[in-house]
């Protein structure tokens, strides 16, 4: 069948519904795809084909049996081919986060947020290529080497999870699931053109997530629309009592109704247009501020003063969560074993020679944060820090119903750009951190290109649990917009 | 902020991590940079700020006291490097370390 794999989510889901192909057909279209281009972009670290089709078939059925006997259509996301970031848990399906310390490591149960997903239809394509343990802003620190850009494949997609937004990106499949753990969905998202939603905290079950920084880290989507993303969120999201840091707030049942916005109000935080800001990004931003202007709503200018604050508060944090959570990677229950003469030398080189350097780099960042002596003075500062960046989110929420800004300072860096440097890495993030440090969900989408056709993502943040909004007024700049139509040269 | 290198080899005993001289002295500098950055931290007032335990609102769920299903231990040990007779096998614990 032509091209199957160019449908959007949606796209393919109206075409299963009305029977015009089959979910095998469009399987096998986006694997064929994979096969053609996946060499130069490498986004996937393990295929899983014949899961893959299996999946598609239990789809097919259940399609099948709804056009002939009727009742409730089957979830949008039935049949739909999906990459899956590769620090979610999939039983019996290698799971790596991107490290050799799990290099092989078959988990022996599924994460909730994919569980959620596989029980609505959707069908697993595979395990993508993300930074190590998610540390990274550009998928160059994997261990399994990096993710191509589909705009430019001297470039990064972006981090971390580069694999899934480039696969989205190169029409491998219309939907991928990644995390946000700092800006990790929103900024490939952004640097490769494609839409991605970072949810509120706790708004989706971490069960089965190979954790990094757990007050942080969120799993989260991409696909080529807001629209698309929505049946993705409704079947993620909600309690699950295998994580006690989920919401028991009910999931609101979300519609998108046409592209107006008369009564929102935008606000553009002058913090964010700081002189690192790339011209041609901030010049689309206010395009698109105009656009947003054009369907009714009503955009202000704010000010979220502890901005800058949000670099130092994120890298005392999350390295000190980090070097927690990996303290379990020992060798001696999963993963790969470093055989030394003790105990102790035994942990030290299994994790010495297995951990990659930017691992290693938070984990010691995170264990002199927390050490005896400076935990007060690092870790407990920077916690009442965040108390500061949180509040200028509520405190802006009181003016303003949404936030608009850049993702990132810049568009896609060429591979091996800020290898000399961490910290000039770190700087990446600066407009993607907050979100993650308030708990508030973010929806990044494409909105203009710039001078080397590279994309450029604004991202919209809302108050804890305000998705709906999110979608709502994303949708509305979709449909009068372009941007998210456009694909890559490949 | 400046961290000597007895400071970063006390560090990577505490993360047992094992590392090289080169890694030694390249985490000496890059550590050394970002927690320079952080000294920002230690100019803001935050006398009357409470840190942030939870960023969303949440307690600490109890559920009831009931016995649940496990996982097949075989495939808990389905993962390890060496298993002996059902169990994890692994270098004595009882020696000190350095």
């Amino acid at each position: 069948m032509e091209e199957l794999n160019r449908l959007s989510l949606l796209e393919a889901a109206d075409g299963l519904g009305k029977g015009l192909f089959s979910a095998r057909e469009l399987t096998r279209a986006c694997l064929a795809r994979i096969d053609e281009l996946d060499g130069k972009i490498k986004a996937f670290l393990n295929l899983t084909p014949d899961v893959a089709l299996g999946q598609a078939d239990l789809a097919d059925h259940r399609l099948v049996a709804w056009r002939q006997r009727g009742g409730d259509r089957p979830p949008l996301v039935c049949g739909i081919p999906t990459a899956v970031k590769d620090v979610l848990c999939t039983q019996g399906v290698v799971t790596t986060a991107g490290s050799m310390i799990l290099e092989g490591f078959r988990p022996p149960y599924t994460a909730t947020s994919v569980q959620h997903l596989l029980d609505a239809g959707m069908v697993m394509l595979g395990k993508t290529n993300t930074d190590e343990f998610t540390m990274g802003s550009s998928t160059e620190h994997s261990a399994y080497g990096p993710t191509h850009n589909p705009w430019d494949l001297q470039r990064v997609p972006g981090g971390s999870s580069g694999g899934s937004a480039a696969a989205v990106a190169a029409r491998f499949c219309p939907l991928a699931l990644g995390t946000d753990t700092g800006g990790s969905v929103r900024q490939p998202a952004s640097f490769c053109g494609v839409t991605g939603l970072k949810p509120t905290y706790g708004r989706v079950s971490r069960y089965g997530l190979i954790a990094y920084g757990s007050s942080l880290d969120v799993v989260g989507a991409l696909a080529r629309s807001a629209a698309d993303l929505l049946p993705v969120f409704q079947v993620m999201a909600g309690h699950d009592s295998l994580d006690s840091t989920t919401s028991h707030r009910p999931v609101p049942q979300i519609t998108l109704n046409g592209s107006e916005l008369a009564g929102i109000r935008i606000g553009v935080p002058k913090e964010y247009f700081i002189e690192g800001l790339q011209g041609d990004v901030a010049a689309a931003i206010h395009n698109a501020t105009d656009v947003f202007l054009s369907l009714g709503a009503d955009v202000k200018r704010i000010s979220l003063p502890h901005t800058d604050l949000a670099v130092p508060v994120y890298y005392i944090l999350a390295p000190s969560e980090a070097s927690a959570n990996l303290a379990r990677y020992d060798g001696m229950r999963y993963g790969p074993r470093h055989p030394s003469q003790d105990l102790w030398s035994t942990y030290a080189r299994t994790r010495g020679s297995l951990f990659g350097a930017e691992v290693k780099r938070r984990i010691m960042l995170g264990t002199y944060a927390l050490s005896a002596g400076y935990y007060e003075a690092y870790y407990g500062q920077a916690q009442k820090v965040r108390t500061l960046i949180k509040g200028d989110f509520e405190q802006a929420f009181q003016k303003v119903d949404l936030i608009a800004c850049p993702v990132a300072p810049t568009t896609a860096f060429p591979i091996g750009a800020h290898r000399d440097d961490p910290v000039s890495m770190y700087l990446e993030d600066v407009f993607s951190l907050p979100a993650n440090l308030a708990g508030i969900p973010g929806l990044a989408f494409p909105v203009g290109f710039d001078g080397k056709g590279l994309p450029i993502g604004l991202q919209l943040k809302a108050p804890q649990f305000g998705e709906a909004l999110l979608f709502r007024a994303a949708h509305a700049y979709q449909s009068v917009t372009e941007w998210h139509k456009e694909m890559p040269r490949l | 902020m400046s961290l000597s290198l007895a400071e970063v080899r006390h560090i990577a005993r505490l993360a047992r991590l094992h590392l090289t001289e080169a890694e030694e002295r390249d985490y000496q500098q890059q550590l050394s940079s970002v927690l320079e950055h952080a000294a920002r931290l230690q100019t803001v007032d935050t006398e009357h700020i409470a840190p942030t335990a939870t960023v969303v609102p949440m307690d600490a769920p109890l559920r009831a006291d009931e016995v649940r299903d496990c996982p097949p231990p075989a495939d808990i040990l389905a993962n390890a490097a060496r298993v002996e007779r059902g169990m994890f096998r692994v270098p004595p614990v009882m020696e000190p370390g350095p």
